[in-house]
């Protein structure tokens, strides 16, 4: 179940990959299905499911492409 | 208000107190030591910013950062100091920032020497940096001209948002003369300046920027446009000049600064020997004062230009020409400052030759 | 669901996306400079002072006034800026070349005169913008467009080591070496960037943090091999930690 998940500016990826090792359960990789705006190959999540919203790759993203968010119970801050 | 005999070194320097400066940064170099060292104790006094900075180079990007920040900005050195300004002195130009800069003359070229020389004048108003820009100048004759330019200068600055110079020789900064500058005037008031980088994005609610770089071309051509119509205006209306007995005078002298102190009495003995001699003395060398020249009467045929240089203005003076007058030059350089005896002869034994 | 944003990218800066190159730790440590100041209530009095070298456009970045100056100059440029304005946060954002080259002595002064500002020294061992040359920051054997045999002491010295340099100057406050190459370290140079804006807010004085950086594409790398080349080359040499701490001394007095 995750426990949050990334919001990615596709656009804005440059496919440096920076974000990909840091992941603690390794669920980042470049999507080499397509290219975005800028040519590059950008950045998706393999699966979803596991997102612990640690912001790890977004703390390591020199181009502002990730938001991260966490999950919350309703009615909680 | 009352005359006081004050040194001009520091006679320009209280002056720059009264213009408004609130930072002067500047660096050691004779001959104008006496101003950092007057503002030194001065420019605090009046709780105002004071720094030595650890070279000429240091000093203008100072002026600039400060100058950027929107305060009124005064810098000083002399000519191989001025030379290490000149990056500095092309990127004001080129932000459209506003300083004023005193330059005291000496000898060149390289070291040169410490005394007074004019061998700065291309440096001046062609400009030793990068790109087209000009630098507004003025050459007063003595320390109360030096002093109301000066004074001039910081309005000038920032109406025209470009460095402005007042440039003297090393004469002018070392002598004595009376001034009628009060201690207890009223320091002029600046404008706050919604351009400035400082810090203020908060009030202001939009972001300023300092800067020169416009990689695109026809953006900096754009911009260079700007500049040139701040350049157009100089030269429509900062003009100035001094005629001297050119009424009826069939030989003109073009000279500034301590050379046409010389030249003053150099006509005067002329004169008494029948000769009919009159001066052009330009105020502003840029814009340089064409006008002078359109005002001359009829009889004059010959212009001869004088300078403590190999001949610089001489250029200007040729070029205005355009093969109206007959030109001669005289000078003298290396800070060897000419006795009017010399001017008077080089005049004789020119109309000897023409005999 | 509802969710709670943990990371919002872009504090403190523009909208404006980098013109880096993919990889290029300029962004990251762009990204905690505005970070920092957007958090410290900072970021809308502040003046940056841009440099000269692939960060010259930072005045884009930054979401504050901004000023640039021109190679090296950036001290002295901070220096008129903070006398005048004093109430301001007045920071410069400088590379190796242009810091410990060109501008070697506006920084030793700055420093040495203690001014209140916080200079941010990119070091990537490297001139990046113009296309790869030797700095002097650049390591001994790396092989560099104007070093094409590597860097040889006999030619070019040893390495310049700033933060070492700038501890012996008596007018530095706080100066501290970081790295940006894992989230452990982002986190760590964070840390150093409000300690050196805290010290520049309380008045007590110059502060420099220097970032090990990378280069991907003048190394010849892909960016994750340059962090790594980072990590087993520079850092070695480039160690992290602080370098001077005057806060602690007055702290103990």
């Amino acid at each position: 179940m995750a426990k949050g998940r990334i919001i990615i500016d596709e656009d804005r990826c440059k496919g440096c990959g920076l974000c990909i090792h840091p992941c603690p359960v390794d669920i980042l990789d470049l999507d080499r299905s397509k290219t975005n705006k800028k040519g590059y190959t950008p950045l998706y999540v393999t699966d979803p499911e596991q997102c612990i919203a640690c912001s790890f790759c977004a703390m390591m993203c020199p181009d502002n492409v990730i938001t991260v968010e966490r999950f919350v119970k309703e009615g909680s801050k | 208000m009352s005359k006081v005999l004050m040194k001009g070194n520091e006679a320009m320097a209280l002056a720059a107190i009264k213009g408004g400066a609130d930072a002067f940064f500047g660096y050691p170099i004779t001959p104008q030591n006496e101003l950092p060292e007057y503002l030194s104790h001065h420019m605090p006094a009046n709780d105002r910013v004071f720094v030595q900075a650890e070279s000429e180079v240091a000093a203008i990007n100072m002026v600039y950062g400060a100058g950027g920040a929107g305060a009124r900005v005064l810098t000083s050195s002399s000519s191989p100091g001025i030379a290490l300004k000149q990056e500095g002195i092309s990127y004001l130009a080129g932000s459209e920032i506003p300083c004023v800069i005193i330059n005291v003359m000496r000898g060149g070229p390289g070291l040169g020497g410490i005394q007074p020389s004019q061998s700065d004048y291309n440096q001046i108003t062609r400009g030793g940096g990068n790109g087209d820009y000009k630098v507004l100048s003025f050459a007063p004759e003595n320390l109360q001209e030096a002093v109301d330019l000066i004074k001039e200068s910081f309005p000038l600055a920032d109406h025209y948002r470009n460095p402005v110079m007042v440039a003297v020789d090393g004469l002018l900064g070392q002598m004595m003369e009376p001034i009628t500058l009060e201690e207890t005037e009223k320091t002029q008031a600046a404008g706050k300046k919604e351009w400035a980088a400082d810090g203020g994005y908060g009030e202001r609610g939009y972001r300023n920027r300092i800067a020169s770089l416009y990689l695109d071309p026809y953006k900096l051509e754009e911009h260079n446009l700007k500049l040139k119509g701040k350049y157009d205006e100089m030269r429509e209306k900062e003009q100035r000049y001094e005629m001297i007995e050119t009424e009826d005078a069939d030989i003109v002298f073009v000279a500034y600064g301590t050379m046409a102190r010389v030249a003053r009495n150099a006509v005067q003995m002329l004169r008494e020997e029948g000769v009919k001699v009159g001066m052009i003395r330009p105020i502003s060398l840029f814009p340089f004062p064409k006008k002078a020249f359109e005002a001359l009467p009829e009889r004059t045929h010959s212009l001869i230009t004088l300078e403590m240089s190999l001949g610089q203005m001489h250029q200007d003076v040729q070029i205005i020409n355009n093969g109206r007058y007959k030109l001669d030059f005289f000078g003298r350089t290396g800070g060897v400052v000419p006795e009017p005896e010399e001017i008077v002869e080089h005049v004789r034994a020119a109309l000897k030759e023409d005999a | 669901m509802n969710t709670k944003t943990v990371y919002r990218p872009q504090a403190g800066l523009t909208e404006r996306e980098y013109h880096y190159c993919p990889g290029c730790t300029h962004g990251i440590i762009h990204n905690l400079v505005g970070e920092v100041l957007k958090e410290r209530g900072l970021i809308e009095s502040s003046v940056g002072v841009a440099s000269v070298g692939c960060s010259v456009m930072a005045y884009e970045y930054f979401d504050c006034d901004m000023h640039q100056a021109a190679h090296g100059r950036a001290p002295a440029v901070a220096t008129g800026i903070k006398r005048v304005r004093p109430e301001s946060t007045v920071f410069t954002y400088q590379g190796d070349g242009d810091l410990a080259s060109i501008g070697l002595a506006e920084a030793v002064h700055a420093a040495h005169r203690g001014e209140n500002i916080t200079i941010i020294f990119v070091n990537n061992a490297i001139y990046g913008m113009t296309g790869g040359q030797m700095a002097p920051t650049t390591l001994l054997g790396q092989q560099t467009t104007t070093s094409p045999h590597g860097r040889e002491k006999a030619q070019a010295g040893e390495p310049l080591r700033v933060c070492e340099l700038l501890s012996n100057v008596p007018g530095a406050t706080y100066l501290e070496r970081v790295s940006v190459h894992d989230p452990k370290h982002v986190r760590k140079a964070k840390k150093a960037l409000q300690k050196a804006f805290d010290i520049q807010s309380g008045k007590q004085g110059f502060t420099l943090i220097e970032f090990i950086s990378t280069c991907p594409i003048n190394w010849g790398m892909e960016p994750k091999d340059s962090l790594d080349w980072a990590v087993e080359n520079m850092i070695p040499y480039y160690p992290l930690g602080v370098y001077k701490d005057m806060t602690k001394e007055d702290d103990d007095a």
